[in-house]
């Protein structure tokens, strides 16, 4: 655990090398997963075709070629060399389009566990930390939120909050952090009569001092692994949304939306349904492979076996 | 026992407010007020306005309005539908076998294969099969659902032609509905060909609803195996000389079940809650697709009781999971 007591000399350098060491401990177990490597491999990929599209895409997202409306990809009869992917029914470029929508995927996963992590952790250490009725109303409230299909409860949120990429963000949001306040709150309970902590209460450090910077740290291994696995849910929730035309709206290059938008071409233009999908599944595969070796790394009951 | 049932029962009461509240204060909190919205861009006259307003108790005390929605509840009366002046509660118990049927089959679909691959992978911990068999869960866990409903109706329906794109039913067949389950109706009806059709129905949306439920299970599946093959029991019952079949298919599945059961129950409770996605792709008449379109026709008296409904059944199937769970593991109930 972090609180152990370090050599009083030259605490700066030992702190790092502390952290170096628990790094590299962590990599050991984490790169002994070889799909896990494969998928943050996939992941930072992913991640710099998003920051880097305009560099990377060969035209812009909402560029319309009138004269190339539904151009298979280029390797097939009738494909042109200038459209990789093919073109969609107004003669945009798929694979540009693609590039594009890397953005929105990965900017909506972020700040959607961003905000369920923030405002879960702090509900789940409240609940954990004061019990009684605090922690009866907050344990109630994410019950109430756990009661309605996830996807029925953020659509319904939508529909009130009006469509559109942000709202939609803040409804998987809240959708995402039960799960959150449960875990935080399991883990502080279990840390909240340790020595440590009893020692610092001794110490004179105050509530606020106690929830958030003696227990949360080291609680903070099965909120790293919760964190990936909503990461994938919120982008996939996400697409659903826009699949369902309550998410990002046309022309936004999101891939869900892409989808929806394709949905009456399925059978005449397979690409541009096949191509959307495709990107959403090797990235939640991807994060969900990082958040299978991130399991194994950081859960102490596995690494004995 | 009875404590344990009694102290779970006395929990769902306010969950049950909290929820009630949640659909209730809904309508309410949408922009403008619930007859505007239903009227949308086509506007109304002030007096129409009032009148509708009146007719709905909108402008009534928001606790009275609670409370008697609460009252109307309790006497099963979950609403009228606005758009098409049917009851609530008729309609969704005329959809509900629909959606029951596509769920117990997706849910048959998923243990059915996934918990004798999740066993086999444990036991063979490693092998070929293991690494295979958990790849393909973890691509199925990672499934845009409505992406792969759409890759299956391009093949099976418009390449290969072997099933219908959508529906239940082929409409030359026609026959009343006894059960609402088209299965056994089918098989009732006598009708040449009509099971058929409902088998071929049902295999797509089946395999796409199952997909997930089916990855979990076999990930969860092997998990729970590997963990109670290295008890101390599990060793015993091999030191004894026991046969493997044995030590694994009672001592160790057993045990390893308890968790896995929990999760089938809990995502059934989800799955009979309607699948929103596959009963939109498959234009399957069933919960899931019915509170959709209210939503998108802005029928909110049916969004409200359906959120309701629905909320109903997770809680009570959760319930029905925890008790369940206390009867297979008696450690719970000594808590």
């Amino acid at each position: 655990m972090t609180n152990e007591v370090s050599p009083p000399v030259p605490i700066a350098a030992a702190q790092s090398s502390g952290r170096m060491a628990r790094f590299s401990e962590f990599w050991f177990y984490f790169s002994v997963n070889k799909g896990a490597v494969i998928g943050l491999a996939v992941l930072v990929f992913l991640l710099l075709v998003a920051i880097f599209a305009p560099l990377i895409a060969p035209h812009a997202p909402y560029q319309q070629y009138r004269e190339a409306l539904l151009t298979p990809p280029s390797w097939q009869a009738g494909g042109n060399s200038m459209f990789l992917l093919g073109t969609d029914a107004v003669g945009r470029d798929l694979l540009s389009r693609l590039i594009y929508g890397a953005r929105f995927s990965l900017f909506i996963g972020l700040i959607v566990v961003t905000i369920a992590m923030f405002s879960g952790v702090i509900l789940g250490v409240l609940a954990g930390y004061f019990r009684g009725w605090v922690d009866a109303l907050i344990m109630r409230i994410m019950d109430i939120i756990l009661a309605f299909p996830p996807l029925l409860l953020a659509l319904v949120l939508v529909a009130i909050l009006g469509p559109g990429l942000f709202n939609a963000m803040i409804a998987i949001a809240l959708v995402l952090q039960p799960h959150f306040a449960r875990l935080t709150r399991a883990a502080v309970m279990s840390e909240k009569n340790r020595e440590y902590v009893i020692a610092s209460k001794l110490a004179g450090a105050g509530h606020l001092r106690l929830m958030f910077k003696t227990i949360l740290p080291n609680c903070l291994a099965p909120l790293i692994v919760q964190g990936t696995l909503s990461f994938s849910n919120a982008i996939l929730e996400a697409a659903a949304l826009g699949f369902l035309g309550m998410g990002a709206q046309p022309p936004t290059p999101e891939w869900g939306t892409m989808l929806a938008e394709a949905r009456e071409f399925i059978l005449r233009a397979w690409w541009v349904v096949t191509f959307p999908g495709l990107a959403i599944l090797i990235t939640v595969l991807a994060i969900n492979l990082v958040g299978d070796g991130l399991r194994d790394a950081l859960d102490p009951k596995l690494k004995r076996s | 026992m009875f404590r344990y049932i009694a102290s779970r029962v006395l929990l769902l009461i306010p969950t049950f407010i909290g929820i009630s509240f949640v659909a209730f204060i809904f309508i309410r909190l949408l922009p403008g007020d619930p007859v505007i919205a239903l009227a949308g861009e086509r506007g109304m006259t002030p007096e129409r306005h009032q009148l509708l307003m009146e007719q709905f108790g909108f402008n009534r005390p928001i606790w009275e309005q609670y409370l008697s929605f609460l009252w109307n509840i309790f006497h099963g009366d979950f609403g009228t539908s606005i758009a098409s002046k049917r009851a609530v509660l008729a309609d969704f118990l005329t959809l509900f076998p629909a959606t029951l049927e596509l769920s117990i089959c997706a849910m048959l679909f998923a243990v059915i294969i996934g918990i004798p691959a999740g066993i086999f992978a444990a036991v063979k911990r490693g092998s070929i099969f293991d690494q295979l068999s958990m790849g393909i869960a973890l691509v199925g866990y990672s499934m845009p659902i409505f992406w792969w409903g759409i890759l299956l109706i391009i093949l099976f329906a418009g390449i290969l032609h072997w099933t219908p794109v959508s529906g239940r039913m082929d409409l030359i067949y026609f026959f009343k509905p006894t059960t609402g389950f088209m299965l056994i109706d089918s098989l009732i009806s006598g009708g040449k060909g009509a099971f058929k059709s409902a088998v071929s129905h049902l295999i797509l949306p089946t395999i796409v609803l199952g997909t997930i439920p089916l990855a979990v299970i076999a990930r969860q599946t092997r998990s729970a195996m590997l963990e109670v093959l290295g008890e101390d029991y599990v060793r015993t019952a091999k030191a004894k000389g026991l046969a493997q079949k044995r030590v694994i298919g009672v001592h160790a599945l057993r045990n390893a079940m308890i968790p896995v059961i929990t999760t089938i129950g809990l995502q059934m409770g989800l799955l009979m809650a309607g699948a929103i996605l596959t009963e939109t792709i498959f234009s399957w008449p069933g919960i899931g697709k019915w509170m959709i379109d209210a939503i998108a026709k802005r029928d909110y008296v049916v969004v409200q009781g359906g959120l309701m409904l629905v909320a109903l059944i997770v809680m009570t199937v959760n319930l029905i999971v925890d008790l369940l769970y206390a009867v297979v593991n008696p450690r719970i109930r000594v808590k």
